[in-house]
């Protein structure tokens, strides 16, 4: 149908029969990556995104409406550890933390905006006023501090304001709820919970919880976590297992559910405030729900409806979009599980779902040295790979002739998180970035001992990066900061000199979060979190073609060598070819949408973090996500949804091996898992760095023991 | 479910055109650009997504553009006709069109049509037709007459249908209507004569078509507002003759019928189609996508300032005149599934949400609550499929149940004999089960109690049984039902019930748990008892039953043997008699089954407790015996199971045991034939212990052991594989 349009069909050079051919893995397991504990999560309804507070002071943004993908994160901090996340005054995201500040962070520009100190000591807990309440003109937003006060700060538009101090309490305040209505604040603290009247900030109840604890009477009752209810109640939940219903007018006590051996430590209640969720150190998450007592009777009761346990350690928080339950604890994983009965359709929704692994690049590669790079927390480390001489047919381990390296341990200065990181292709460059600087290291081998050297004095616009990359003949280096702009610098021996900055479009403040450089380096591909993908002619430092913006943000891009196809994947699992001289979609990539992705492609829960090219088969594109890796074959027909997309069997015969070769584009393997990075070193061998879950359990702090025998 | 986005206007400015709105919009071979062409002299080439003009072409005063500009995409050159016979070709660099290429035709021209992948052809008023590149090279040859006189084009298609070109157009003549296919490959010009049915009055008065794998599917929507589909073969079988072809209603009274003019109709994929006009109730004009294949309206869009009844779309956008703007809507049409075709009704019959009912709903699963709501949503779709009129004519009389069984049933309860409602029932589960299903099961076995009460001659027993057997019953649901079975003594309905109903209160249960101790075995021996539970065991029951019972009773009532030491001693003594006695079931096989049922059912100690203490003593013997024989049997094997189906299992076993103990314990404890068995069980207590705290001991070292195999398998950190992707 398009086809006067100018599709560059590049010369097929091998036959299908011929095969994908066999490959030499680099099998990878020595990435000690181990994610960071989930200490808050805060859902916001208005935009559908869920924010994650990590014990490292990392904070994510996932969207929920886009296939749960992490679109932004804001890296950690070492002295920033974060106790209370919320979203206020639609969709200002705000965290506060022991270092007894509040921050906000600015979502477009992917920064932090600004820290105040609220003068209360560390703070355990924070809270918004609720959305459309009358009483209120402004929002306000509630901390609690470590010296037992509760400070009310004014949400201006640009900053907040310190406003008044609530009644001093005796000891912290760990858990804060508004009543819907704005009115009253419920308090928990250590032994007991407050109920404050906002308007004369005093406290108008106190209610004393039980310290005991299965008869036995603890040192301490720790109040995790409180929600107030439109109709007054108050519901608690504190270290001694115990989920409490409180009346805030007479102070009493209403029912107790005893539910854990151990702390429950978080709650979240839904908007309707017929659901809530409670999450335990035991790992378990508990649902409660408001139902009738008797069929047609108005007379409800909260009743223990489902436990869930889909955690090993403590369920540090909760939340309670309309359709799910989400945790997250100290075993790393968020775990977002439907309530089946609210969702309709069977589709992404209604699937269990748990994010463990970023979604975004950790590893980079230097092809010819055959080095890897991997980014850790507070330092890079450098591998090279080992070599084998021996061959061997499927299946096979090769003997190792030479073991793989650890070249190179570099410890980044500062408290700051690495933001991201990059090695050059030919291997003597190696870049990263933190919240506010930005290093650049020049590294001479010289037989096994290798030289690095800093390369100073880096320009003032060079502050932070969201993302780097070098071009493949390394003497480019692309940079996107987080204005924005995107800054081209040429490196020479040892120095470096700035070429250009592309400004973003005018009136978008979008930071860019990925990069791809054509081979020829003579096109940059950059793409933000929701608008199109932009392209940049290098050669002539011009806007090349922008695009078509799509509804799922943008989770890897790549550009083919030789016909400079850009390869896009969305979070919804669609991958689209681009073709940057025709200012078009390739052929192929209208025919595979016209005739749709196979079903079992588009229900995977992971999105593709990064595709690459097999130099000597253009037809060939190579992607993977956390759970497979696929090189699609252009030139086979595309799977339909009664195709078989994935066969883990082996083949049985040639014939067999013949027919599956031929019989669809999609050549799918799931051996290795869960995969952080793949890539093609050359054309016969591949590199995958995998992260064992086993392996990041066995470095978390062991979790509470059950008895497993007898009571 | 497709959906109409938020739309623009193309031109700030308001098109120059008249009221009979733009001639036509047409793709360029430029993605997002397409040309407008006015209805007098302009034709202009807007890019979309920016909303703006790239480029105005206009014909000299005097002169008037009669056919709409298309792109050659060959080439990439515009072509119109002005004045009915003139050609003009120009390309975007042009900027007068006095300047530009000119062919004078000798005929007049209808329309141009052009599409990618192939020239663009010249359909004539006379219906002849020519291939641009044949009419240039020859701009005054003759050209042939196809239709008859008074015969008027009034609509026209051009598709590609395997890479041939296929152009379709349609005429009318005094109310009748003709279509001709002309195909290229073939040079066949094949002409059918579309006959209007039974709604003679009706004129058609919008047409679109697509091509649907072997016919070229012509929708037309009728001056009565409903839309007809006429399939039209590809292939004839015989392409000479004129043939009759009839259309079928596809969708009913989608605007109304009343409108004379400002309707359209555009097929926009195979399930949706795009209308242009005043819907039924409202006057204002609306644009709506309707889903074909469940007949719903997906969308629509209010269009308050009128429309000239014109509708393009190319790609995904679609274009009209509102009030005096030209318009574009972009729209989506996702994959038609029936719960995306029900749009927002909810509780839709799609087959995943169905299986998604299997998970327990807290909120609507009581009883009746979920019951009155889900019946209503039930009844509440057909109604409004009613209520738009939609019915595909195909399947009307299929789909058009006089009373559906489920009212009928509920009728026949009420009044019939016993074998009519068994005949109904069996009727009724035939029929496919709806969502509100066991809310109708419930208000039927309701009926029949109600009637059974004011009847008492009536016990419809099997009806009972089948109803109780659909597995979607619980106590809630028919309150009565047990109590009815208890008051009767039905065991094999108590049995029924304690299998398949979640909810049973344990007062009920104890009840049941009563009966089933206390009922004569020669009563027994007459019910038909499902024995699956016991499967295995019968035999051994058959062989000694009573007097092995008997037996061990007589054993235990033994007034002098009344200290432990005696009956400890008396257990060494007699190994023989003790191994015997751990073979033999205290218990026929029947009482036995129904005892399973019980320790299969659901209960709160609780709530239990209190009951099981009316229980009379030696009931509580008995069952305690049966229970310990079974916690024999089970640990005669190492995985400590019963044989049989689902048999109970250990954790029932020993819960039911401390249940009993705990209930009746100081009257336990009084009975001399309990002795013995009260002391094997606090032996195994005791050996329990012993074994939970040794395997407590060892957990550690069974982690360890784990832990080492575990890194023995992860030792390897780095390995060269060799992997082949098939």
């Amino acid at each position: 149908m398009w086809g006067r349009g100018g599709e560059r069909r590049a010369p097929r050079v091998a036959s299908p029969s011929a095969g994908m051919g066999e490959f030499k893995v680099h099998r990878v397991r020595f990435f000690n990556y181990v994610p960071s504990g989930i200490r808050c999560v805060a859902y916001n309804n208005q935009s559908n995104r869920l924010a994650v507070s990590r014990t490292d002071g990392t904070v994510e943004i996932y969207n929920l409406s886009a296939n749960y993908f992490q679109e932004k994160f804001f890296p950690g901090h070492e002295s920033r550890a974060t106790e209370a996340l919320c979203w206020a005054n639609g969709q200002r995201l705000f965290s506060a933390g022991l270092n007894g500040e509040i921050i906000e962070y600015d979502l477009q520009a992917l920064n932090i905006k600004y820290a105040m100190d609220a003068f209360g000591g560390p703070i355990w807990s924070m809270a918004a006023s609720p959305n459309g309440s009358q009483l209120l003109v402004s929002k306000q937003l509630l901390v609690g501090c470590e010296d037992g006060s509760v400070k009310l700060f004014q949400i201006t538009p640009d900053k907040i304001q310190f406003e008044r101090n609530f009644d001093r309490q005796k000891s912290r305040i760990l858990s804060l709820s508004w009543h819907p209505a704005g009115t009253h604040i419920a308090a928990g603290s250590i032994d007991y919970i407050s109920v404050f009247d906002v308007k004369s900030g005093s406290a108008i109840h106190k209610m004393l919880v039980d310290r005991q604890y299965m008869g036995v009477s603890k040192r301490k009752c720790i109040i995790w976590g409180v929600a107030f209810l439109s109709d007054g109640t108050v519901i608690s939940v504190d270290s001694a297992g115990k989920v409490q219903f409180w009346d805030s007018a007479t102070g009493t006590l209403v029912k107790n559910h005893l539910i854990a051996n151990a702390d429950v430590q978080s709650i979240a209640i839904s908007d309707q405030e017929d659901s809530f969720v409670v999450g335990t150190a035991e790992g378990t998450v508990f649902h409660f729900q408001l139902v009738s007592v008797t069929s047609n009777s108005s007379e409800k009761r909260w009743v223990r409806t489902k436990p869930f346990q889909h955690h090993t350690h403590d369920v540090r928080a909760v939340a309670h979009s309309p359709i799910a339950l989400i945790s997250g604890g100290t075993d790393t994983h968020l775990v977002i599980r439907p309530l089946m009965e609210k969702v309709e359709v069977k589709n992404y929704d209604a699937a269990l779902r748990k994010i463990t692994f970023p979604h975004r690049r950790l590893v980079s590669c230097a092809k010819k040295k055959q080095l890897l790079l991997f980014q850790f927390a507070h330092h890079l480390e450098l591998w090279r790979l080992g070599s084998t001489v021996a061959t061997g047919k499927n299946g096979d381990t090769l003997p190792l002739s030479k073991n793989a390296d650890h070249l190179l341990h570099l410890k980044t200065k500062g408290p700051e998180n690495i933001i991201c990181s990059c090695i050059s292709p030919c291997g003597s460059w190696i870049a990263y970035s933190t919240a506010s600087r930005f290093f650049l290291y020049r590294l001479n081998y010289d037989h096994d001992n290798i030289n690095l050297q800093r390369v100073s004095k880096m320009p003032a616009f060079l502050r932070s990066a969201l993302q780097i990359l070098f071009s493949e003949d390394s003497a480019k280096l692309f940079v996107a900061s987080n204005q924005g702009s995107l800054h081209v610098i040429r490196l020479l021996e040892g120095s470096f000199k700035h070429l250009h900055t592309f400004q973003p479009q005018s009136g978008t403040v979008e930071s860019m979060c990925l990069l791809a450089v054509s081979p020829d380096g003579n096109w940059l591909a950059a793409s933000g979190t929701s608008a199109g993908v932009h392209v940049y002619n290098v050669k002539q430092l011009k806007l090349h073609c922008t695009v078509p913006a799509y509804n799922f943000p943008v989770t890897a891009l790549a550009i083919a060598p030789n016909t400079n196809n850009l390869v896009i994947a969305h979070s919804d699992q669609q991958v689209f070819e681009y073709s940057i001289p025709d200012k078009q979609y390739t052929q192929w990539s209208r025919t595979i949408q016209k005739q749709g992705f196979h079903h079992l492609w588009l229900q995977r829960d992971t999105p593709i973090t990064h595709i690459s090219f097999h130099p000597k088969r253009p037809m060939h594109i190579l992607l993977h996500d956390a759970y497979m890796f696929c090189i699609i074959d252009k030139s086979l027909p595309l799977p339909n949804d009664k195709t078989l997309l994935y066969n883990p069997l082996p083949p049985t015969n040639e014939s067999d091996i013949i027919r599956r070769r031929t019989a669809h584009a999609f050549k799918i393997s799931k051996k290795y898992k869960p995969l952080l990075f793949m890539d093609l070193l050359d054309e016969r061998t591949l590199v995958a760095v995998e992260r064992p879950l086993d392996d990041i359990i066995a470095q978390l702090p062991p979790p509470i023991k059950k008895k497993k025998f007898g009571t | 479910m497709a959906a109409l986005e938020e739309g623009f206007t193309l031109t700030a400015v308001p098109l120059g055109s008249g009221p009979d709105g733009p001639l036509g919009v047409e793709q360029s071979d430029k993605t997002d650009q397409f040309l407008v062409t006015d209805s007098g002299r302009t034709v202009i080439l807007y890019k979309v997504s920016d909303q703006k003009p790239l480029g105005s072409w206009s014909v000299k005063q005097g002169q008037i553009i009669t056919c709409p500009a298309v792109c050659n995409f060959q080439t990439g050159e515009y072509i119109v006709v002005h004045d009915n016979k003139v050609l003009r070709i120009w390309s975007n660099e042009d900027v007068n069109l006095d300047k530009v290429f000119k062919a004078t035709l000798s005929a007049e021209v209808y329309r141009i049509h052009s599409i990618q992948g192939t020239e663009p052809l010249v359909l004539f008023k006379e219906g002849a037709i020519r291939g641009l590149e044949a009419l240039l090279a020859e701009p005054q040859q003759k050209i042939e007459t196809v239709i008859s006189d008074e015969e008027v084009i009034k609509w026209t298609k051009f598709f590609m249908v395997f890479r041939h070109p296929v152009l379709i157009f349609i005429t009318e003549k005094h109310g009748n209507y003709f279509a001709y296919v002309q195909k290229f490959n073939s040079r066949i010009l094949s002409k059918y004569t579309l006959l209007l049915g039974q709604e003679e009055k009706s004129a058609a008065q919008s047409f679109s078509a697509s091509v649907y794998r072997k016919f070229i599917s012509l929708m037309s929507l009728s001056s009565d507002g409903c839309v007809y589909e006429t399939l039209i073969p590809i292939h004839p079988s015989d392409p000479e003759k004129n043939q009759k072809i009839v259309r079928s209603l596809l969708l009913k009274s989608v605007v109304s019928g009343s409108a004379r003019s400002g309707v359209a109709l555009t097929i926009l994929d195979q399930d949706h189609v795009a209308v242009l006009g005043p819907p039924l109730s409202a006057s204002k004009e609306c644009l709506s996508i309707w889903n074909t294949k469940f007949q719903t309206l997906q969308a629509s869009k209010e269009l308050p300032q009128g429309t000239s009844g014109q509708l393009w779309y190319h790609g995904e956008n679609l274009f009209m005149l509102h009030g005096k703007f030209l318009t574009v809507i972009p729209y989506k049409c996702e994959v038609s599934s029936l719960a995306g075709a029900l749009g927002k009704l909810k509780h839709s019959q799609d087959p995943d949400i169905h299986a998604m009912t299997h998970f327990v709903n807290w909120e609507t699963s009581q009883g009746y609550g979920l019951g009155s709501e889900n019946s209503e949503q039930s009844k509440r779709i057909p109604n409004q499929f009613t209520e738009f009129q939609l019915r595909r004519r195909k399947i009307e009389a299929s789909v058009q149940p006089e009373v559906p069984p489920s009212t009928q049933l509920l009728a026949a309860v009420q009044k019939d004999s016993e074998k009519h409602i068994e005949v109904e029932l069996r009727k009724f589960l035939a029929v496919k089960r709806t969502p509100d299903f066991h809310t109708i099961i419930g208000d039927v076995v309701i009926g029949l109690l109600g009637r059974y009460k004011a009847e008492p001659s009536f016990y419809p027993r099997n009806c009972l049984m089948q109803l109780i057997q659909t597995c979607v019953l619980s106590y809630s649901l028919c309150p009565g039902l047990m109590e009815f079975a208890l008051e009767k003594t039905d065991v094999q309905i108590l049995q029924l019930c304690l299998q398949q109903f979640p909810d049973i209160p344990e007062s009920v249960t104890c009840a049941c748990l009563k009966i089933f101790l206390s009922i004569g075995d020669d009563s027994l021996q007459e019910t038909d008892i499902n024995m699956e539970s016991v499967s295995d065991y019968t035999a051994i029951i058959q062989d000694g039953e009573i007097e092995e019972q008997t037996e061990i009773l007589q054993n235990g009532f033994n007034p002098e043997e009344d200290n432990c030491e005696n009956c400890a001693q008396e257990l060494t003594e007699k190994p023989q008699a003790a191994a015997e006695e751990s073979t033999s079931c205290p218990v026929t096989g029947k009482r036995a089954a129904l005892l399973n049922a019980i320790l299969h059912s659901a209960y709160s100690e609780t709530f239990l407790l209190p009951h099981l203490k009316d229980i009379p003593a030696q009931h509580i013997t008995l069952f305690l015996q049966y229970l310990y024989f079974l916690y024999l049997k089970c640990s005669e094997n190492a995985t400590m199971t019963l044989p049989g189906i689902h048999p109970p299992t250990l954790n029932q076993i020993m819960d039911w045991i401390c249940l009993l103990l705990d209930a009746n314990f100081t009257v336990v404890v009084m009975l001399p034939e309990a002795k013995r068995l009260l002391l094997s069980l606090y032996k195994f207590v005791k050996s329990q212990i012993s074994i939970c705290s040794e395997l407590n001991k060892i957990e550690v070292s069974f982690r360890e052991l784990q832990k080492l195999n575990q890194e023995k398998t992860n030792r390897e950190l780095y390995s060269i594989e060799v992997l082949e992707l098939f």
